[in-house]
């Protein structure tokens, strides 16, 4: 196990450098000059050039990025070249929307579509299995920012049971923060579960036809047991691969449906920033959300080794 | 022909049929500005009725399907124009350093949600409707690359590639006289579902702002437009809306359909 984990560990941490150099390379070869574009067309060539030396624009390229790398290392994003504050903060107060929003939506999606699964594993081939399709086939023609309208158009125009959009902070209490993540995260996780539904409901079906299945059946157990008891938990691997799968499309997805609902995440800061062209922060941030889609998948490897010992060896 | 085949097949025939037609007409000019006549209800004169600029809204949803298809198009050909070779050629020489290469840089590639290459993309060039595909293009290498390789290793060990093989046939060839023609029933199905997941990503970039450029109608500004009206115009956020759930339920449909057809393993589990 210390040897998979110290392999894994080494692919992992091999994975991030090449990510952040690609990422570091895309965007230093933007056409046109940061400070230039700050201090506007008419400044003077030694504002330009101070603010070069400022910003650390006159080192070479690799220092930079050997900078960077140390920086971030040590927590330090570098300075936000519009607001001129650490990137480190601004990070943070968004990631503190943005992951819960993520979480959130994974759960609610996890929720839902485990027992749909189920449910349509049990009753394969019947009514009730046809219809759960049906709406899953639907549910994954969805977009996920379309849905966000709709749900504002209901609950928050119509029905007035939510808040339209905005974010009050957490410090208005874990409840209010929910509350106003409840309309996003059902948007966000709608068309993830309708997949992981189909996923869970095929991988059900293949395991029932294995023998373990039918000697837990020959023990006395009734359908219904076998199916939670044996099926589910042998059912796991491609269940958990599509969980993992997910965290980095609801990470993704999250930017975009911050814009439906206004909510201060990661979303709106990056799409301040690509306008403003503070490319400090879109670097960051595009690192950190490759960083948590690189390290979901390593936690997913070493959940497929806790769930399926069988794997330790290989 | 199953049920799932027929309803996809229709409404791909109709995605196609809208996206077409807007080549050589459309009820209205869709950048015509008519403030006078702005979010009129359903009429003769406007079949879906007209937005806050008084555009008519059935001939945007008619240009912006040719929008949708256009991007999807290219960006499925980016992605299985260069996926495809890449992965026949990582095959054929399996183990090799173009193996490794490929695998690594499948691995990478996948790090990266086509979101966040649209976004380092856009930071660099601008947005744009050719950055949309670029981004969207270069999320689909990897999946065409890795179906590829993972179905040519498979192939490879089949007695009739031996044969060619000792007819004298280079790498080369084998791949693509022999692979690749046993390939296209996997790579058609794979493509439909690609583009429809192409037509959701393209909705989403332009939602962002980050695909097609006004004045080109695009469903997914379409719906960012409309949202600031949606309480007073719901309209307009329901029918570009439909026209993408529509688009991709028939491609997805199709895809499945394809898929029972053409894998006899799976229609025999059916029969």
């Amino acid at each position: 196990m210390i040897r998979y984990l110290a392999t894994r560990g080494l692919s992992l941490a091999l994975s991030l450098l090449v990510a952040s150099l690609v990422i570091f390379l895309v965007l230093n070869v933007v056409p046109g000059d940061p400070a230039r574009y700050m201090l506007g067309m008419n400044a003077r060539p030694d504002t330009v050039a101070a603010l070069r030396a400022e910003l650390g624009l006159d080192q070479p390229a690799a220092a930079r990025y050997l900078a960077w790398l140390g920086g971030m290392a040590r927590g330090d994003f570098g300075t936000s070249y519009t607001y001129r504050t650490p990137v480190a903060g601004m990070i943070l107060d968004r990631v503190g929307v943005s992951l819960p929003l993520a979480l959130y939506a994974l759960a609610l999606s996890t929720a839902i579509a485990i027992p749909l699964g189920l449910f349509a594993a049990a009753r394969r081939g019947r009514a009730a299995d046809t219809g759960v399709m049906a709406a899953t086939q639907l549910g994954i023609a969805v977009p996920n920012f379309w849905l966000a309208m709709l749900l504002v158009l209901v609950f928050a125009v119509r029905l007035r049971w939510f808040a339209a959009g905005g974010f009050p902070g957490w410090g208005a209490g874990i409840l209010a923060g929910m509350k106003a993540l409840t309309l996003p995260a059902i948007a966000l996780a709608a068309p993830q579960a309708a997949i992981l539904a189909r996923v869970a409901r095929a991988a059900l079906i293949e395991t029932l036809g294995e023998d373990f299945i039918r000697t837990a059946r020959a023990k006395g157990l009734t359908g219904g047991q076998a199916l939670t008891r044996h099926a589910l938990r042998n059912a796991m691997i491609p269940v958990l691969t599509i969980i993992g799968l997910q965290f980095s499309f609801l990470l993704a997805g999250a930017i975009i449906i911050e814009n439906v609902f206004f909510l201060p995440g990661l979303g709106r800061l990056v799409f301040q920033a690509i306008s403003q062209r503070d490319l400090v922060v879109v670097q960051s941030v595009v690192m950190l959300l490759v960083c948590a889609v690189i390290l979901v998948t390593f936690l997913v490897d070493i959940a497929y080794v806790l769930v399926d010992p069988r794997l330790r060896r290989t | 022909m199953s049920r799932g085949l027929v309803t996809g097949g229709a409404l791909c025939a109709l995605f196609l049929g809208a996206a077409l037609l807007s080549l050589v007409w459309t009820p209205h000019d869709v950048a015509a500005i008519d403030i006078a006549a702005k979010l009129r209800g359903p009429s003769a004169a406007h079949w879906l009725g007209t937005d806050h600029f008084g555009r008519d809204l059935f001939s945007m949803i008619l240009v912006g399907a040719r929008v949708s298809l256009a991007v999807a198009l290219v960006a499925v050909g980016i992605g299985a124009g260069i996926g495809v070779p890449l992965g026949l050629l990582a095959a054929a020489r399996r183990g090799g350093v173009v193996d490794e290469l490929v695998t690594r840089a499948n691995d990478l590639v996948f790090a990266f949600p086509s979101l966040l290459i649209a976004i380092l993309i856009t930071a660099v060039f601008g947005p744009s409707a050719i950055n949309a595909i670029v981004a969207i293009g270069i999320f689909n290498i990897p999946v065409f690359a890795r179906l590829t390789r993972g179905a040519a290793l498979a192939l490879w060990q089949r007695d009739f590639v031996l044969a060619a093989r000792v007819a004298g046939k280079g790498e080369v060839r084998i791949s693509v006289e022999h692979i690749l023609p046993n390939l296209a029933d996997l790579l058609i199905v794979q493509a439909t579902i690609q583009f429809s997941l192409a037509i959701l990503a393209e909705a989403a970039l332009s939602y962002v702002g980050l695909g097609a450029q006004p004045p080109t109608p695009s469903w997914g500004r379409m719906l960012a437009e409309s949202q600031t009206m949606i309480a007073i115009a719901p309209r307009l956020a329901l029918v570009p809306g439909l026209a993408i759930v529509l688009a991709v339920l028939g491609l997805n449909l199709l895809g499945d359909g394809l898929r029972d057809l053409l894998d006899p393993r799976v229609r025999r589990a059916r029969a």
